[in-house]
């Protein structure tokens, strides 16, 4: 910066011109490279997603994305195939479940920490977050198999349920203690003063005011769930029961020649509710951090 | 959004809705079993299992021995085990670091004062195949790369270029910079706001090449997002099982970075002691870099 600046009369007094010509041939390759650049990143974004817009909607799908012979019919592999749809509703079951557990265990947590002096709360918040990083589905694989095995939650929805609450719930708590710390206590106070018990307190006047908070919450929950492969993958045995997120993987490496009329139809119904929530979610609130993270 | 954290500074007011400590506690004890349960015995267990010749079948899964240090000593020879390790750090270091790190500041840095629709497509795809189901975006990948039919080969006219066979590891480090750069090109669009559009200027009509204006103006403001950026994106790369669900470590092992090698070890293999030895291997690993963050968000806090 200094430097720079230092430098700028010098060539300035000699050759004002040629140095103002010079400056914008180069303002004008900056911004030609900067076009190329943007539409090269487009291009590579872009590329791999092509084929899921497509050959769902091609007359006969192939590997290759193309501009499709337009049909619906390839819809009806999904009603075909005994999983598809099913598979589905499992995705529905344990997000659904486990935004719920998380959204209401972490709304209680973190209103007690946020409001409560509870003794070695800055301790317990730190350890938390160290924990949440560190303890990571792939990094305690073993255990979290041998755990299910011993609590006999092998095979049940509800373990995937409680193993990934107990991972999102960290992070969880800690986004909504922020949130908390954000809302004013005047109104508690002057509920409590009409003689409010503190669970009505809670109920009535709390939950309301981090109602965007608890959806955030939520919103980040399904999202984390509806994609988590790992867990069902290895807690759930057999189809029946099995997330859309592990069909989608067999689909693709069992049996043979796979059907590309189902994968295909598939990868997009299952893609679309994620997709859906992102322009719900960027629309309203915009997609973006606001410097938070730098702290 | 993961990049919210909150500061453990003073609360507003203490106790307004008289909860007290007693209640207070419960609530706190819903979460706290869950995490217990699922984070931290986890994270113990894994310390007992790796010190056992545990087995998921046969005789040694019915009366696992403790066999000592003997997981670690059979890991450090194992050729695998240093081979996966390498290609780890491989991994991190080509799609974390250079790729997701290196494509999203340049992103970030491309876009940084325009507003309009050309932002908001690149920065839909960008997120976009963040977004997307981990098994979905594998599949696109797999077509992508096909030998025969292949978007990619038909596009540069050269059918039968075997990518996922041979350039396993190209392949998952180009995917995961594709799958994961949205998150350090949204920290950097933050960042760059922080950096004064005039100082920028001054430095642009000083004559100061687009590179003397990054080293300059630009990296001392932001060196804090980067070094976030580093550490967060590494654990996370670091912890990732997607490249499982494309090359699923193949082929002959040649992209099989440690989660999958943890994987084919213990639950495929059925040797659950020494997998659990490689696991805590990980533990350690994620505690350093996680160490490392937490040390450098405290000191900037400090400074605040």
């Amino acid at each position: 910066m200094s430097t720079a600046t230092s430098t700028a009369p010098a060539p300035r007094r000699d050759a004002p011109a040629a140095e103002a010509s010079g400056i914008a041939v180069r303002h004008v390759l900056a911004r030609i490279g900067r076009y190329v650049f943007l539409c090269a990143v487009l291009g590579f974004f872009a590329l791999p997603l092509l084929w899921l817009a497509t050959a769902p909607f091609d007359d006969t799908p192939t590997i290759t994305a193309s501009l499709p012979q337009f049909t619906l019919d390839n819809f009806r592999a999904l009603l075909d195939n005994p999983y598809a749809l099913s598979s589905l509703l499992n995705s529905v079951y344990l997000a659904a479940g486990t935004a719920a557990l998380v959204v209401t265990f972490a709304a209680l947590a973190a209103y007690a920490l946020s409001r409560v002096r509870v003794p070695g709360r800055d301790a317990l918040l730190y350890g938390l977050l160290l924990l949440s990083s560190i303890v990571t589905g792939t990094a305690t694989m073993v255990p979290l198999f041998e755990l299910a095995f011993r609590l006999n939650l092998i095979d049940s929805r509800l373990g995937v349920i409680l193993i990934l609450s107990g991972g999102l719930l960290p992070a969880a708590i800690f986004i909504l203690k922020d949130f908390m710390d954000g809302t004013p206590t005047s109104y508690e106070e002057s509920a409590r003063v009409f003689g409010a018990s503190p669970l009505q307190i809670v109920r009535h006047i709390v939950v309301p005011l981090v109602r965007p908070g608890l959806a955030t919450v939520g919103v980040w929950a399904v999202a984390n769930v509806w994609g988590n492969f790992l867990v069902p993958f290895l807690l759930l045995r057999g189809p029946e029961k099995a997330p859309a997120a592990v069909i989608m993987y067999t689909l693709y490496t069992e049996g043979g020649q796979a059907d590309l009329r189902l994968l295909s139809t598939f990868s997009l119904l299952y893609s679309l509710p994620v997709a859906l929530m992102f322009v719900f979610v960027s629309s309203r609130y915009g997609f973006r951090f606001h410097g938070g993270i730098k702290r | 959004m993961t990049g919210r954290r909150s500061e453990t500074g003073a609360s507003p007011a203490p106790d307004a809705a008289g909860l007290g400590r007693l209640r207070a506690t419960g609530f706190l004890v819903p979460s706290l079993v869950l995490i217990l349960f699922f984070l931290v015995v986890p994270a113990a267990w894994t310390i007992y299992l790796g010190v056992t010749n545990y087995r998921l079948t046969g005789l040694a899964a019915a009366n696992p021995e403790i066999v000592g240090l003997d997981n670690y000593t059979r890991a450090l020879g194992d050729e695998r085990f240093r081979t996966s390790l390498l290609l780890t750090l491989q991994f991190v270091l080509g799609s974390a670091v250079i790729g997701q790190a290196g494509l999203g500041f340049a992103i970030a840095y491309a876009l940084r004062d325009r507003r309009g629709p050309l932002r908001r497509v690149v920065e839909g795809f960008v997120l976009l195949s963040w977004i997307l189901p981990s098994s979905v975006v594998a599949f696109l990948w797999i077509a992508l790369l096909d030998r025969d039919g292949g978007t990619l080969n038909t596009l540069l006219g050269i059918p039968g270029t075997a990518w996922l066979l041979d350039h396993p590891m190209l392949s998952i480090i180009v995917f995961n910079t594709w799958r994961g750069t949205a998150f350090s090109m949204m920290l950097y669009a933050a960042a760059l706001e922080n950096v004064p559009r005039s100082h920028l200027e001054t430095a642009r009509l000083a004559g100061a090449s687009t590179w003397q204006q990054l080293r300059d103006v630009v990296f001392p403001r932001i060196r804090g997002h980067v070094l976030t950026n580093l550490l967060l994106i590494s654990l996370w790369t670091f912890n990732d099982f997607a490249p499982f669900l494309i090359t699923a470590g193949g082929p002959e092992q040649r992209s099989e970075i440690l989660p999958v090698y943890v994987y084919k070890v213990a639950l495929s293999g059925g040797e659950l002691g020494f997998g659990a030895a490689i696991s805590f291997v990980m533990l350690l690993i994620n505690l350093v870099i996680a160490l490392v963050y937490l040390r450098m968000l405290g000191r900037r806090k400090e400074k605040v």
